[in-house]
C-alpha cells in the first residue's frame, strides 16, 4: 500500500477518535445542565473516587516527597545549595508531583475501574436495560463519574501536596539535619499561589479526563469479558496519557513565559 | 378493523456478513399474546430490541398503534419507550442496586410505597419479601431471571416484552410463570410478546404462535392450529427433531 495512504488512513482515525470523545463529553456535559439530575449517584461517586483514593494517593505522595528531598539534597550539596532542599521540594510537589502522581495513581484506579463496571454493564445489557426503563444512561452513569472526579480531584490533590511535603519535611529533619521550624518557614515562604492554583486547575483537568476515559471506554465496550478487558486496558492508558499531555500543556501556559 | 398494537413490515437487519433479518412481516394485536419461536441465533432477541430503538434496523418499518417509530429521537423516543416493559434474556437486573430498587426503578413515589410495590411484583412471581434486600449477585440464576420478570411488569405497561421467561427455571416456578404471563394478558389487557424454546410454555401463553426461521417469519398462526400445522419447519421444531428441514452445522 502506498505509505501516504496508510499515514492519511490513521490521521483520520485518529480525528474521528477525537470527534466521537468530544461528542460524547459533549453529550454528558449537557445532561448536567438540565434536570433530571441523581445527587445520589452524584454522591456516591464521590465517595469512590475521593475517599477510597485517598490512602494510594496520600502514600505515594509521602514517599515520592521524601525521595524528592532526599535527591534534592544530594544534588544540592555539590554545589552548596542543600539549603534549597524546603523550597525546591515545596515546588516540586506542588506544581508537579503532587498532580500528576495523584492523577496517575486515581487514573489507575478509577478509570479501570469505571471502565470494567461499564463496560460489564454495556455486555450483560444492563445498560440496554437502564434505556427501557426510560433512564438515560449519560445521567445516571456517565455524567456523576464525570463530575464527582472533576470535583473531588482537586481535594484529594490538596491532601497529596501536603502529604508531599510533608514526606520531605519528615526527611529533611529526621535524616538530614534540617531544623523543623526553619524548614517549615522556607516552605510556606516559596509557596506562592499560582502553584497551589495550577496545582488544583491541573487536578481537577486530570479528574475529567480520568473519568472521561473510564466512562468512554467502558460505554463503548462490546465483545464479553475480553472486550471489557481491553476497554479497561484502553482507559488507564488513554488517561494517561492525557493526563501527561494536558500537564505539559498547562505547564507551560502557567509557568513558561 | 383494529390498527395492530406493533406492526413490523420488511424489517432487515444485517451485522457483518450475517443477515440476521431479512424482511420480517409481523402484526401483533392490542391485548393479544403473542410467542415466537425459532433456533437459537435466528434474531428473535434482536427483533425486540430493534422495536425498543436499541437498535437501528436497516430498512424496514415498526408502527406502534399505527405511528411510525423507526427513527424517533429524543422525547419521541422515550415516550415510546415508556409503553414497553422489557424482560431481557439475560436478566440484566443492576447488580450495583439491591433487589427491591430493581424491582422498582422505573416507579415514582416514595422509597417505602416503591418498597412495598417491588415486594407486591416479587411476590407475584413467586419470591417472598426476604429477597428484597440482597443484591442480584446472591440470587440464584432462576431467582435472578424472576426479579428481572418482576422489573419487567412493575410498571405494568402496555406492552412487555418476554425474552425466555421460563428458560432456567425448574417447572413448577415456569408454570408459575407462564400463568402470570397468561394472566397479564388476559385480565389486565397487556399486549405480550413471548419468545421461548419451551413448547409448554408456548401452549400456556399463546394466543398465537410465530416461527421466525432464515430472517422470515416463515410461519404464523392461532395456537390451536399448532398441531395441526403442516409446515415441516414448524414440525420439526414442536416434535424437537434433529431430522428436518432445519439443518445444524455439524449435524449429519
Ligand atoms: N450487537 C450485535 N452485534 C453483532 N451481532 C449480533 C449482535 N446481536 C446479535 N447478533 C447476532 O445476531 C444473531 C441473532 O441473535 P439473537 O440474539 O437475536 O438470537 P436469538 O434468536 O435470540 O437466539 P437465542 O434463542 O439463542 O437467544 C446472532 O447470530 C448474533 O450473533
Ligand atoms: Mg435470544
Amino acid at each position: 500500500m502506498n505509505p501516504l495512504v496508510a499515514i492519511g488512513a490513521s490521521v483520520l482515525a485518529g480525528f474521528a477518535a477525537i470527534g466521537r470523545v468530544a461528542r460524547f463529553a459533549g453529550t454528558a456535559l449537557l445532561r448536567l445542565l438540565q434536570p433530571p439530575w441523581y445527587p445520589a449517584q452524584w454522591f456516591n461517586q464521590m465517595l469512590v473516587i475521593g475517599w477510597l483514593s485517598l490512602p494510594v494517593v496520600g502514600l505515594t505522595a509521602i514517599f515520592t516527597g521524601s525521595a524528592l528531598a532526599q535527591q534534592i539534597f544530594i544534588g544540592g550539596s555539590r554545589f552548596n545549595a542543600a539549603s534549597t532542599v524546603p523550597a525546591v521540594t515545596v515546588i516540586g510537589v506542588v506544581r508537579e508531583l503532587g498532580p500528576v502522581l495523584g492523577g496517575l495513581m486515581v487514573a489507575g484506579r478509577v478509570a479501570s475501574a469505571m471502565a470494567a463496571e461499564l463496560g460489564t454493564m454495556r455486555v450483560t445489557e444492563q445498560i440496554d436495560a437502564l434505556v427501557t426503563l426510560r433512564t438515560d444512561p449519560f445521567r445516571w452513569l456517565v455524567a456523576p463519574r464525570i463530575l464527582a472526579a472533576v470535583l473531588v480531584m482537586p481535594v484529594l490533590v490538596l491532601v497529596s501536596n501536603a502529604l508531599g511535603v510533608m514526606g520531605g519535611w519528615l526527611l529533611a529533619t529526621q535524616r538530614l539535619g534540617f531544623n523543623s521550624a526553619q524548614y517549615l518557614a522556607t516552605t510556606a515562604r516559596y509557596l506562592e499561589a499560582d502553584d497551589v492554583i495550577s496545582s488544583l486547575v491541573k487536578s481537577a483537568v486530570f479528574g475529567f479526563f480520568i473519568a472521561l476515559m473510564g466512562c468512554y471506554h467502558g460505554y463503548r465496550s462490546g465483545g464479553g469479558a475480553a472486550g471489557v478487558g481491553k476497554a479497561t486496558t484502553n482507559a488507564v492508558v488513554s488517561s494517561f496519557i492525557l493526563i501527561l499531555l494536558a500537564n505539559l500543556v498547562i505547564t507551560v501556559i502557567v509557568f513558561g513565559s | 378493523m383494529t390498527i395492530p398494537r406493533i406492526q413490523l413490515a420488511g424489517l432487515a437487519k444485517r451485522f457483518g456478513s450475517r443477515q440476521v433479518l431479512a424482511g420480517v412481516d409481523l402484526a401483533v394485536m392490542p391485548g393479544e399474546s403473542l410467542v415466537i419461536i425459532g433456533g437459537s441465533g435466528t434474531g428473535k432477541s434482536v427483533t425486540l430490541k430493534i422495536i425498543l430503538g436499541l437498535i437501528a434496523p436497516d430498512s424496514g418499518s415498526i408502527k406502534v398503534d399505527g405511528h411510525e417509530v423507526v427513527g424517533l429521537k429524543g422525547a419521541a423516543l422515550d415516550a415510546h419507550r415508556a409503553r414497553f416493559g422489557m424482560l431481557f434474556q439475560g436478566g440484566a437486573l443492576f447488580d450495583s442496586l439491591p433487589v427491591w430498587r430493581n424491582v422498582s426503578f422505573a416507579l415514582e413515589g416514595s422509597a417505602a410505597s416503591r418498597r412495598a410495590a417491588a415486594i407486591d411484583n416479587l411476590a407475584r412471581v413467586g419470591l417472598g419479601p426476604e429477597v428484597a434486600d440482597l443484591k442480584p449477585s446472591e440470587l440464584s440464576g432462576g431467582m435472578q431471571k424472576r426479579v428481572a420478570l418482576a422489573r419487567a411488569i412493575a410498571p405494568r405497561p402496555p406492552i412487555i416484552f418476554f425474552d425466555e421467561p421460563t428458560a432456567g427455571l425448574d417447572p413448577i416456578t415456569a408454570a408459575v410463570i407462564n400463568d402470570l404471563i397468561r394472566e397479564l394478558a388476559t385480565q389486565l389487557k397487556i399486549t405480550a410478546l413471548t419468545i421461548t424454546h419451551d413448547m409448554h410454555s408456548v401452549r400456556t401463553v399463546a394466543d398465537r404462535v410465530a416461527m421466525l426461521h432464515g430472517g422470515v417469519i416463515i410461519w404464523q398462526g392461532p395456537l390451536a392450529s399448532l398441531d395441526g400445522c403442516d409446515n415441516p419447519y414448524v414440525r420439526q421444531f414442536i416434535t424437537g427433531s434433529a431430522h428436518g428441514p432445519i439443518q445444524m452445522p455439524g449435524a449429519r
